[in-house]
């Protein structure tokens, strides 16, 4: 398992990751996100070519008894998804910052990036939300 | 004999001794004290509800015998069908239904205590993808007509389109019940006309798709008896983009025709109760609804599911699954707000679907048609009596009468112990002619011949 | 075909699927003689409308399946084998009395197109339904054609929706409290309105206050509001009157979900106080049985308001007797083909003869003594999210125990099954009402004894005790099930949804 929450990625409060790759971002959830959610048994992506906008939903996540929103950490355009999950969900359980991924766009504002929580800052910001 | 007087009521176990017990252990003084805390006395209502005195059993049978006595029931000499087409049931199925571990359970949220309810609905899913061809069956809807309404909002979900069109020989009142749901969305039914044949007017049907509509609706056999090409029809709405919906209101004669799924119907739906327990006036009813095993259309069906898996140890077991379509998880944006569905008319379905059997079901198939066919000759070869349509018919079948008031006819019949059929005028003008028989297995050629006879005295 | 494997395990905990019993050729249909000439429908239809190939049904006899059917009912829980305390689901008992009335020839095998003038026991009968159900209510007028409380609500807000229409209004919101059903949103879409949710307040009630401040929000746009009364929460919406008439003062009418109307019998009419509409669950106040799922009925009562737009046909009493009037110019049309669930209506017309007014108030106030007798001792082994008396249901919250122990809802929901109990309601939107915490919802009803309730709340307490002592045992339970734990994250990830043949 790889390290709870890690340094080369960029962190949103709704629990997104995303890895930076030049003008390219890949975008997950996180191991907390995972461990609220339990085992997940259906993610809902939208298909190449589309657009997401910084904060707005993107997609789902559910689980047997749940439905959750994905909300989209940047804006930009969608070049890559990861197909595998529609017929293995387990994967997002299993290893959510690598097979996990779930879509990679094509950076409309890079800007936005600096908006984003750093592990450290996440990490702390989980923290706070535990003692509230 | 009223109840009124006595302190006591066999449903109501309490004692003054338990009440007082209780009270205390709640820490009140009394009920009214504790009401009290509960709802404002200023808004309590301070009298008697003003409601008929109570019965013990014996009055009470009595009561309900003398008003159940007053109605005309099926019987040998009765042709009614449109919509609701009785059988026979075996004595099995009822007395099954008995079994209070079925009938006083509920929904099957608790699967390690529910395995009876949900193997049962497991099964039942299965014999109704059999019977339509068709890869995927929900554990029902609340009759054929709120099933044939939810198919058209899940083709409105999975194309986009908002219109939709219905055959004009689908069921007067199903197309009032889908027109009822669109009407919530700001949407209408449009209708399709029928040929002379009696199937839908597949030229007019061309005319009024367009890229903007989402399903189109046919029944079959149709709601005059006619059994519709649903081949054409279906390829026709996929030419335009469109979803084919088979709605079948008699499914004993998918014993007989092919299945809708083979057809390229998308999504079917259906009335089961005929094949599940007495008419009762049309309800409960069975809503059947099966359609297309693919992903979106999994995700887009209303209603439950109940789904095969293991236990912790690795044991056959059923749950209720993929949930996450209905109301209590994703509420305002559910698949549909259905929650009660009808569990124990399935459970009826798919023990007398077991006992039919695959050769039960297709010889009792064989029979209603052949009835059918002899009805229909006989009757059509009385003087003024014509078919409404030249089409062909499985069991049930439309007549012009001699003078054209088909509900004078009925009523004439009534008078001599014979429920003819249904008197279409009721529905539309335009069909003030046409009189609705539906023999079935249940008569045999003597009640045909006298259906035959009374009605050629009544026309006279 | 397979056979069962020989195996000692005592009474059978598992029977498989009917597809997998019997053989080619057997069948236990009871049919009789073809005494008319045999057609063949190839001779009259293209090849391709005749069916092929047989559906895949059973090949069993009258007897195997039989014994299938018996068997799978001895998997099932039912209210006469002992407490089914469903919160908001009213799991009473189900008088055998009901059945035997549903099952006369004379209602049983009536036919819907039966002339109204051989349907005069049956219409004299759902006119007395009508007239009691609008008593009871205080409500003027009322349609039984709903299949099940969600299709009341279906039919109820489109009679609302038709009555702004009729005033030239087309509001779009319905303001509902965010413990509801999820029924209520989900019928509001059907009939294209948004939803907003109204926070409970801190008393576990809605706050006048709230409700205005909706309104606000949502300037003339308000359709209604739907209040279940009393809430899920169990408790009595005791500002019903100020909140109807700050809804009534936006241009909005009154729905009230009436899952709960057991707790109110003889005491309160909601019609009395500013309650426009609101549905009534047969299945539950009027003990037509559950089925595993349905068949119910969830006639719709309204006020003089919404009259004109009640679905037809209703029935009306006339001099010559009951007829069905279908002329109504501002009906919002048929919500189901026929005359709706007429076997629950003489169930339930049954039950209502069987009471009369007086053992109906005492349903309810037993029903409420029943659930505050569980909320005095369970309280303080558990603790409440609202600590005050409650209606029909008590919710008791796990976050103690789950901060103690780990042990979580679902966990004491099955444990309760080893001691014979069905569980109460655990799944609910009440786990954001109550901050993330748990929620057991407990409604007794009035036709269990004190004694069973003493016997679950000792059985609630000793799960208690074993989750701190042994917490794995309640993790694990049940045990004593002809199935343990189902793996339901399998279900969903790999859904098989039908039974196929072969071997898997």
């Amino acid at each position: 398992m790889s390290k709870e929450y890690p340094d080369d990625l960029k962190y949103t409060k709704e629990h997104e990751w995303a890895r930076i790759d030049g003008n390219r971002a890949t975008i997950g959830i996180t191991a907390f996100a995972v461990e609220q959610l339990g085992d997940i048994t259906q993610v809902e992506l939208p298909k190449e070519g589309e657009k997401m906008r910084a904060g707005e939903p993107f997609g789902t996540v559910e689980s047997v008894k749940a439905v959750s929103d994905l909300f989209a950490p940047l804006t930009g355009t969608v070049v890559k998804v990861n197909d595998p999950l529609s017929d293995s969900p387990e994967y997002v359980n299993d290893d959510c910052y690598d097979e996990g991924w779930m879509v990679q766009i094509e950076l409309s504002n890079p800007a936005e990036v600096q908006a984003l929580l750093s592990a450290e800052q996440y990490a702390e910001f989980l923290k706070e939300q535990e003692q509230a | 004999m009223s109840t009124q007087n006595r302190s006591y009521h066999r449903y109501l176990p309490h004692t003054d001794a338990d009440v007082a017990r209780m009270l205390e252990v709640i820490g009140v003084p009394s009920v009214q004290a504790l009401f009290a805390e509960l709802i404002p006395p200023p808004i309590q209502l301070k009298r008697p509800l003003d409601l008929p005195p109570a019965l013990d059993e014996a009055a009470l049978l009595e009561h309900l015998s003398e008003l159940a006595q007053q109605n005309q029931t099926v019987g040998r000499t009765t042709f009614l069908g449109a919509g609701v087409h009785p059988h026979t049931i075996q004595s099995a199925v009822d007395m099954l239904l008995m079994r209070s571990e079925l009938y006083t359970a509920y929904t099957p949220y608790q699967p390690e205590i529910s395995q009876g309810t949900l193997q049962i609905v497991f099964e039942y899913q299965t014999m109704v993808a059999e019977l339509f061809g068709l890869g995927l069956a929900n554990a029902s809807m609340y009759d054929g007509s709120t099933a044939a309404a939810e198919a058209v909002l899940m083709a409105r979900r999975l194309s986009g389109r908002k219109r939709a069109l219905a055959s004009l020989g689908l069921h007067p009142e199903y197309r009032q019940v889908v027109s009822t749901y669109l009407h919530g969305l700001d949407a209408e039914l449009e209708s399709v006309p029928l040929t002379a044949d009696g199937r839908t007017d597949l030229a007019a049907l061309a005319e009024r798709l367009g890229n903007d509509v989402g399903s189109v609706v046919v029944q079959v056999p149709n709601f005059f008896g006619v059994i519709e090409d649903v081949r054409a029809v279906a390829q026709a709405a996929h030419a335009a983009g469109a979803l084919a919906i088979a709605v079948v209101a008699e499914p004993l004669a998918l014993g007989l025709l092919a299945p809708p799924g083979a057809l390229g119907a998308d999504i079917a739906v259906g009335e089961g109760i005929g094949l599940a327990i007495p008419p009762s006036l049309g309800g409960p009813g069975l809503g059947l609804f099966a359609a297309r095993d693919q992903p979106d259309f999994r995700k887009a069906l209303p209603g439950r599911l109940v789904g095969e898996t293991v236990d912790k140890q690795g044991r056959r077991g059923y749950v209720l699954t993929l949930a996450t379509r209905e109301q209590h998880i994703r509420r305002e944006r559910a698949t549909s707000n259905i929650c009660t569905n009808t569990g124990l008319v399935a459970t009826a379905f798919t023990i007398h679907m077991s006992m039919l059997g695959r050769r039960g079901f297709r010889e009792l198939a064989h029979l209603c048609y052949a009835k059918g066919q002899y009805a229909r000759d006989a009757v059509c070869a009385l003087p003024g009596f014509e078919p409404r349509f030249s089409g062909p018919s499985f069991a049930e079948f439309a007549v012009r009468v001699p003078g054209g008031d088909a509900d004078r006819v009925a009523r004439r019949a009534l008078e001599r112990g014979v429920l003819a059929g249904v008197a279409c005028g009721r529905w539309e003008a335009a069909y003030k002619d046409t009189l609705l028989i539906n023999p079935s297995e249940a008569h045999r050629k003597a009640d045909l011949d006298r259906l035959a006879v009374t009605l050629a005295e009544v026309a006279r | 075909m397979s056979s069962r494997p020989i195996e000692t395990s005592g009474p059978l905990h598992h029977d498989p699927p009917i597809f997998e019993l019997g053989a080619p050729g057997r069948s236990g249909a009871s049919l009789p003689a073809l005494d008319v000439p045999a057609r063949d429908p190839r001779l009259a239809l293209p090849a391709h409308l005749v069916r092929a190939q047989d559906p895949g049904l059973p090949e069993v006899s009258e007897v195997e399946a039989t014994r299938h059917y018996t068997r799978l009912s001895r998997f099932n829980y039912g209210i006469d084998i002992g407490l089914y305390p469903l919160g908001s689901c009213t799991m009473k008992y189900n008088p055998k009395i009901n059945e035997r009335a549903a099952r006369l020839p004379g209602f049983a095998a009536l036919h819907p197109a039966t002339p109204e003038s051989h349907l005069q026991g049956a219409l004299a009968l759902m006119y007395a339904l009508e007239r009691a159900l609008c008593e009871i209510t205080g409500l003027t007028r009322a349609t039984l054609q709903p299949a099940a409380g969600a299709h009341g609500e279906l039919a109820g807000l489109m009679m609302i929706r038709a009555w702004h229409r009729e005033r030239g209004r087309r509001p779009h919101k319905v303001l509902i409290p965010d413990s509801a059903h999820g029924t209520n949103p989900a019928s509001s879409t059907l009939n294209g309105f948004t939803t907003l949710a109204l926070p409970t307040g801190p008393r576990g009630t809605l706050e006048v206050d709230a409700v205005r401040a909706a309104c606000a929000a949502a300037r003339d746009d308000v359709a209604g509001i739907m209040i279940t009364n009393p809430s899920t929460l169990g408790l009595f919406e005791e500002k019903i009157d100020e909140i109807a008439a700050v809804v009534h003062a936006a241009g909005g009418l009154v729905y009230m979900d009436g899952a709960n109307l057991n707790a109110l019998l003889g005491r309160f009419r909601p019609g009395d106080h500013g309650v426009d509409c609101l549905h009534i669950n047969l299945h539950k106040t009027f003990t037509t049985p559950h089925g595993g799922g349905g068949p119910g009925a969830g006639p719709v009562a309204v006020g003089k308001v919404l009259e004109p737009f009640l679905p037809v046909p209703l029935i009306e009493r006339t001099q010559s007797g009951y007829r069905l009037d279908s002329d109504r110019p501002h009906t919002i049309g048929r919500v189901r083909a026929f005359l709706g669930n007429f076997g629950m209506h003489v169930r339930a017309y049954t039950y209502l003869r069987d009471m009369g007014a007086a053992g109906l108030a005492r349903a309810s106030e037993l029903a409420v003594l029943n659930a505050n007798y569980i909320r005095a001792q369970l309280t303080p082994v558990y603790g409440l999210p609202f600590d005050r008396p409650c209606m029909h249901e008590v919710v008791l919250s796990d976050r103690k125990l789950e901060r103690e122990t780990g042990v979580k809802t679902l966990d004491v929901a099955k444990r309760l099954m080893d001691y014979g109990f069905h569980p109460p309601t655990i799944y609910f939107p009440l786990p954001q009402v109550l901050g993330g915490a748990g929620a057991l919802m407990i409604e007794p009803t009035e036709t269990e004894t004190p004694e069973t309730l003493d016997q679950f709340c000792a059985a609630m307490s000793a799960i208690w005790r074993e989750a701190h002592e042994t917490p794995e045992l309640v993790k694990g339970a049940p045990h004593e099930t002809p199935l343990a734990r189902l793996d339901e994250t399998r279900a969903a990830r790999k859904p098989k949804l039908r039974w196929t043949p072969g071997k898997e």
